[in-house]
């Protein structure tokens, strides 16, 4: 595919899972999407074709909003493309704040007692009990260095892949994203040094020994975590 | 300068009344001088436990509304002068006494008394508040029942939050034989929960109902069980260390043969 322009801002690569779009990052944003715009009328596909998943490589491009609207509009319109993932090299300030915060790990020394919430953005490692009625609430992993009798709600921002430990397990209910689970009715022991968190085969939350993390849970620290999540 | 000492539990019905009436006589009982006061306005009874009803004249609400002197609101104990009761009212409601009232008042009794026992209404409203205004340190009543305990902890995280010592626990209502048949919570189980230091376990007793139905609380009787754990606590609050009573060694056997089980099993 030849073209005539001296320097072409989009180029366009087929691969297994659809198109990829590279837009170049030194352009404006205007120059892009007229070209965009051109290149996409002449391959536009035929009508019977499926559907075409498109991912766009933004590079070192921050786009805004109201610019994501514009691109999906172009690449959508009369044409047979989804726009499947939009990829850029660049975030703001204060969403890479809000990710460091997000990753945080926050220490508690107290006694979650009765009628008592924790909440927390990010990890939460909390030293001492929570009592039957209290609760705690995190956005990311939750670890207690003591009894758990209470309500621990990990993940409640929808992380599924979030998980709750305890050195002594006896909780009233287990909450990850948007699973739960509750204690037997019939009066039960706890379990020492062990963990819950989501089994993707049973859809739903399993207590389990600590040591099964080292290989479900490969990656605990939430920074990493997030950053490979995107 | 005195000290004041708030009785409370969350839960109604574990024993604050007869616990702050029998405390209160004990302290008495080893020479301090002592003042009781009934916050539970619309629904006294510290009064009657104390045998002191039909000499009421002025309550906590006309000392706070400025209706009379404090002085003239307490009343003297017709047993000994060390023992004095500030009574609260049965009509007005909840909302006429407020928690600078009660500082005021726990201020100018401090000066006089060696201690003050605040009786604390149920509950975690206003009148909670208003007991719990004035006072240095908490003494928290529990029994070994689940909804109780629950309570309690619930309180003492509200103490936590205010400006006062952490809280001691008193464990009321023990019965020996459903404790060690597991029926009933035992005493290390609730302690772990709470996490607090305990000051007394007092058994269940049937002298204590027959005593305050007589209007003489159970701390003035030689040797029942429940008298004599009211005056250890008494003791240990003067800042003396008193073993916990004979149930304690029953419990530490139990809890021997206990564990000598879950080994073998």
């Amino acid at each position: 595919m030849q073209d005539t322009k001296q320097k072409q801002f989009i180029t366009i690569k087929g691969t297994r899972d659809g198109l990829t779009l590279f837009i170049d990052d030194r352009c404006s944003f205007e120059d892009a999407c007229r070209e965009l715009q051109e290149k996409l009328s002449v391959n536009r596909p035929q009508k019977d074709e499926p559907v075409v998943p498109v991912t766009v490589k933004l590079g070192n491009r921050y786009v805004y909003d109201d610019q994501i609207e514009e691109l999906e509009k172009i690449i959508t319109e009369d044409n047979h493309f989804k726009v499947q993932t939009l990829e850029s090299n660049v975030i703001l300030k204060t969403e890479a704040l809000e990710m460091l915060e997000d990753a945080d790990i926050k220490v508690f020394n107290r006694i979650v007692r009765s009628g008592q919430v924790l909440e927390v953005t990010g990890d939460m490692l909390l030293i001492g009990d929570v009592n039957p009625g209290g609760k705690v609430v995190s956005t990311g992993n939750i670890y207690i260095m003591g009894s758990l009798h209470g309500i621990a709600h990990a993940g409640v921002n929808g992380d599924q892949n979030a998980i709750i430990t305890a050195s002594y397990m006896n909780p009233s209910q287990l909450r990850i994203a948007d699973y739960i689970s509750r204690a037997p009715d019939y009066e039960s022991d706890g379990v020492y040094m062990e963990c819950g968190l989501i089994d993707d085969e049973k859809d739903k939350i399993i207590i389990d020994r600590l040591q099964v993390l080292a290989h479900k849970r490969k990656r605990l620290n939430g920074f990493e975590r997030r950053i490979i999540n995107g | 300068m005195g000290e004041a000492i708030v009785v409370t539990s969350g839960k109604g019905g574990v024993g604050k009344t007869t616990t702050t009436a029998n405390i209160g006589t004990a302290l008495a009982l080893m020479d301090k001088k002592v003042c009781l006061i009934d916050t539970d306005i619309g629904l006294r009874n510290l009064d009657v436990v104390m045998g002191l009803e039909n000499r009421i004249v002025y309550d906590i609400v006309d000392v706070v509304q400025g209706r009379c002197k404090l002085k003239q609101a307490l009343i003297k104990d017709k047993r000994f002068d060390y023992l004095s009761l500030l009574p609260a009212a049965q009509t007005s409601d909840k909302t006429s006494v407020t928690p600078e009232g009660m500082r005021e008042i726990i201020k100018e009794l401090k000066t006089e008394y060696d201690y003050i026992i605040i009786d604390c209404p149920a509950g975690i409203e206003q009148g909670y508040q208003n007991a719990v205004a004035g006072a240095d340190r908490a003494i928290v009543v529990t029994t070994p029942e689940k909804s109780s305990v629950r309570d309690a902890d619930r309180i003492i995280g509200l103490l936590e939050k205010e400006d006062i010592d952490p809280p001691s626990l008193v464990i009321n209502r023990i019965r020996k034989h459903m404790m060690k048949t597991g029926d009933m919570l035992d005493i290390d189980e609730i302690v772990q929960i709470l996490s607090i230091d305990l000051i007394g376990i007092v058994l269940d007793d049937d002298e204590v109902i027959k005593a305050s139905n007589h209007g003489e609380p159970v701390a003035f009787q030689p040797n029942t069980k429940a008298s004599i754990a009211y005056r250890n606590i008494a003791r240990r609050i003067l800042g003396e260390s008193v073993p916990l009573q004979s149930l304690e060694d029953e419990t530490g056997m139990f809890r021997k043969v206990k564990k000598f089980f879950g080994i073998r099993s």
